[in-house]
This record gives C-alpha cells, structure tokens and sequence, in this order.
C-alpha cells in the first residue's frame, strides 16, 4: 500500500485515506491560448516510467491537496511538498537526483551528479 | 506445420509423444522486415495474423520485450462480451466476438471459447436505466442483449443474493453469447498461425529506438541490433506511454494497475459470467473450478504489475455481499497487469504524427475481448491505411472532440 506523508497535517497517510489527482505542475491553458497548448494541457499526458509528480488530495483526513514526487517503475516515493507552488523545491529535486542520477520529467530535468 | 487432429493425439498416444512440432519457431531477427509489430500480446499477434490472412503480408517480425502472451494477455479475466452502447464500440467488439467464435477452426487451435452468457448486474436505478437504454441500443446495432428481471437472474445464477442489504439486484443486462476463452491459448494460436505463414516471434528483445528519417520511421533499435522496416505497428498496452515517446510522440494515455485473483478451486457453482459494476467486482467459474475474480483498478501511474491490496478487499467484500458463498472460499493467487486508459475509454486504433508508425493501445481494462476485432482493424489499417472498424478511434478524436465515451456508458468494469 503507497504511505504518504502529507505536508499539511503531517500524518503519514495511508493510500486509503487519499485521493489521486493526477500530473502535477500542469500549465492551465484557457482562452487565448493556442489550439495546440489547450490540446496538450488536457490529453498529452507524461505517464512515464520513472519519475513522476503527482497532485494528491489527504480526502479522508485534512482535506488538502499536496504533490508528490513518486517513481512509477518501483513505487519509491521521494518526498511531499505544499501545493502552493509551480515547480518542485529544490530539497525534492536533490532527493530524486540522489537516487535517479539524469532523470528528466517535462522541462524539469535533473542535475548530473 | 503439422494438425492438432483427434487422428494426431491417437498417432503420438502410440510413439510416446516424441512427434510433436515446436508451435512457432524462435529464430534470430534479420536486417529487414516489410512490418513490424512491436509487443507479442494477444492484440500484437493478432494483427500479424491478419497482415498475413487477410493481406498477404508475412515479411513481419512480433519483438516481444519478455515473453509471449506475458503480459495483460496473461493478466486478464478472459471475459468476451459486446454489450456496448456506442456505435463504434459495438462495431469492433461484436466483430471481436464473432471471430472467437470461429477462431479455434480458424486458428487450428483450441482457445476453448465457451459462450456461457455474461450478465451484468443493475443494482441501482440509474443502472437499470442505464442497461435498458443499452438493450435498446444494442437492438439498433444488431447485437443480441436483452434485460432480465430479478427471477432470471436467480434461475441462471442459483448461488446468487438478490436482496443484499446494500445492492439488491433489480435486474441485469444479458448477452448469452458472449462468455470466455482461454487466454494463453489465443495468443499461443495466434503465435503458431503466425510463424507457420513465414513470420518471425522474437522474444526476448526490447525496442529501445525508433528511428526515423524526414518524419518517416525506418527502423528500430532492440537491445538484439538494428532492424529496418517500413511499418511499424506499436501494440504494447500499458507500456504504450514509454514506447510513444521513443516514437516521438505523445499520449492522451494513464498507466494503471489492474487487479484479479482465483479462488481454490470448487465444484462447479456458476455457469455464466456475471459482473457487478456499482461494488467493482466481476466473476466466472474456470473449467478448472476456480472462481476467477476481477476488481477494479488502481487511481495512480504504475507500471509494476502489482496492485494495492485494499482494492482486493473491497472487491472481496462486495462479492460476499452478492454472492454469500464467496466467505468461504480461500483465494489461491492474486495478480495485476498494468492497463493503458484513455479518457473516454475507448481505445486508439490509428496512424500517429510519424508517418509509417501505427498505434493500436487504450484498451484499458477490456483488452482481451477483442483481440481478434483489435488485430483485425489494426492489420486492415496497416495495410490499406484506414479501416472501417478503426475509422472513429484515431488519435484526433481528442483534439477533435470526438469521445466514444463508454466510461459511463459501460461503468467501471469494462
């Protein structure tokens, strides 16, 4: 069973107690936006084998959403960390990079070590 | 190739089996193929059948990554049904049907189809409706279902609960020529049929490039050296993602985990397939006894054929609920496979932004089905560009707004 830590209530949650939102740090096209951004925002999905940023929700316990930084490929879960941003901080970034030296995600991409 | 016959097993009976031919050949990949498929599941292998059946092209190579039939064509609960409520659904999954029905003949091969009926609980108003609007609908489209009343459903399923507390069962859809297969025999058949008209099954050996040239595809890489081809045929399920993005391109594609699990196995207590939609849960009864069980799928990315254990529970619970005896039975192995699942839940049958390159994927959790109808469309699409069958399944339909949306049309279990 996938354990979270949830960054706001600080309860390591089992999957149980969350909810699944999908990628995370999407770009919310809309109007004025071009036929291919708004395309890619709604279907062009990351899905990789690997490394992957997720948006969860703590639904049976605080109620509030959080991201999570996950490996799809061994179920590693690198760390958590508030909603209230656009990219992962830097402390997830250098834990992924410790255990996945060249891992990409998107227009992230990781330090080589 | 020599015939599986009743005259062969009384010929072999008599010289201690020594006669028996290797079902396909392994033979190492050569420099060139006219296609190749990548991906030696059940859809894959079918395709290449009907490259060579219906096309007369059998310069094809199948490159499977692991092992034949190793994948959700081994994963699944072998389930055959085509009580869809879209159009293009009904299409390709009651033409999938009508091939199991002749595929042992076709294949030379016994895949053990036996149509037992499927039936699809209502355990809630809104199912009621929603299975009578498909009756009605699947009168239109010239497949045989029809709406039973709470008193059918017990005289065709004795050991079932009608007044579950929870989920009383107010009615169900039923096809009774739909039912199951043996899975591993569609894609051993397959596979046969195959290497007997001159293809090669390579196994063992992963894609790990495409390459192209001015937009066009013109080989791929395999961790067993370079081949060229002029088609390429992606037919990898919940690895469709990975293989997409060394194509070049993207998917409106999740990866999930999908669950199921066997009981020890019984006295025989079911003869049809009955699914549950509302508590996620559906079963059959093997030929071997066991009480084949299937759950509903996980809610995050994973591609580690392993799923969460509480989904088995809440599958387990509802079933008791339905089916009483259920309590107690011990379950003998659980299993996942990771299934490819599109928005609408529909699949994608189509060409892609490289030209040469097809996809066949977004099967999601009801692949084997229609593997015959998937590979049927796909190899017509290959050879002649578009297809009947595949025409409503392209990769625009969602920058188009097209949806075959059978996610609520077919709920859950799909």
């Amino acid at each position: 069973m996938l354990i979270l830590h949830c960054p706001y209530c600080g309860v390591m949650a089992d999957e149980t107690e969350l909810h699944g939102g999908g990628e995370a740090h999407l770009t919310r096209h809309g109007p004025g936006s071009s036929d291919e951004e708004f395309h890619d925002y709604l279907f062009a999905k990351e899905n990789p084998r690997g490394v992957h940023f997720e948006r969860w929700r703590h639904v049976n316990g605080c109620g509030k959403w959080f991201h999570a930084a996950r490996d799809t490929a061994t179920l590693e879960v690198f760390g958590t960390y508030s909603a209230q941003t656009t990219e992962p901080p830097q402390a997830i970034r250098d834990a992924i990079t410790a255990r996945r030296p060249g891992w990409t995600w998107r227009h992230l991409a990781g330090s080589a070590k | 190739m020599r015939r599986y016959s009743a005259f062969a097993i009384a010929r072999e009976a008599l010289r201690y089996h020594a006669g028996w031919e290797k079902a396909w050949a392994s033979p190492e990949p050569r420099r060139k193929y006219d296609v190749v498929i990548v991906g030696a599941g059940g859809h894959g292998l079918a395709t290449a059948f009907y490259l060579g059946r219906n096309f007369g092209i059998t310069n094809v190579a199948v490159i499977e990554k692991g092992w034949l039939g190793g994948g959700n064509t081994g994963r699944n609960t072998t389930i055959i049904r085509s009580n869809y409520l879209q159009d293009p659904s009904a299409a390709i999954y009651e033409k999938s049907r009508s091939l199991y029905e002749t595929m042992s003949q076709d294949l030379n091969y016994n895949v053990m189809y036996s149509p037992r009926g499927v039936m699809m609980l209502a355990q809630t108003q809104a199912e009621v409706r929603g299975y009578l609007r498909t009756a009605q609908a699947n009168t239109l489209q010239g497949v045989t279902t029809r709406f039973i009343d709470p008193p059918e459903v017990k005289k065709l399923v004795p050991i079932i609960n009608l007044d579950g507390p929870r989920y009383p069962v107010l009615g169900a859809l039923w096809q009774d020529r739909a039912g199951t297969a043996r899975h591993d025999a569609v894609a051993w058949g397959y596979a046969r049929a195959c290497s007997d008209m001159g293809m090669d099954i390579i196994q063992q050996c992963e894609v790990t490039a495409v390459r192209r040239e001015g937009g066009r595809v013109v080989g791929v890489d395999t961790s067993r050296g370079a081949i060229d081809c002029d088609k390429l045929g992606i037919v990898v399920a919940g690895n469709s993602g990975v293989m997409a993005e060394r194509a070049g391109f993207r998917l409106p594609i999740d990866s999930v985990a999908l669950q199921a699990l066997v009981s020890e196995p019984i006295k025989p207590c079911m003869d049809v397939v009955v699914m549950a939609n509302t508590v996620h849960g559906y079963m059959s009864q093997s030929d071997k006894g066991e009480m084949v069980i299937g759950g509903g799928a996980d809610g995050y990315n994973n591609y580690t054929q392993r799923g969460s254990f509480h989904h088995i529970e809440e599958t387990v619970r509802a079933l008791v609920e339905t089916f009483p005896m259920v309590s107690r039975l011990k379950m003998l192995r659980q299993w996942g496979g990771i299934v490819d699942m599109t928005g609408d839940r529909s699949p994608i049958l189509s060409k892609t932004p490289v030209e040469g390159v097809f996809i066949n994927c977004g099967w999601g959790t009801g692949g084997f089905k229609a593997t015959p109808g998937s590979g049927w469309a796909m190899a017509e699409l290959m050879a002649k560009g578009h297809s009947p069958l595949a025409e409503a399944y392209t990769l625009d339909r969602f920058r188009e707004g097209r949806f075959i949306d059978e996610s609520v049309a077919a709920g859950v279990a799909h």
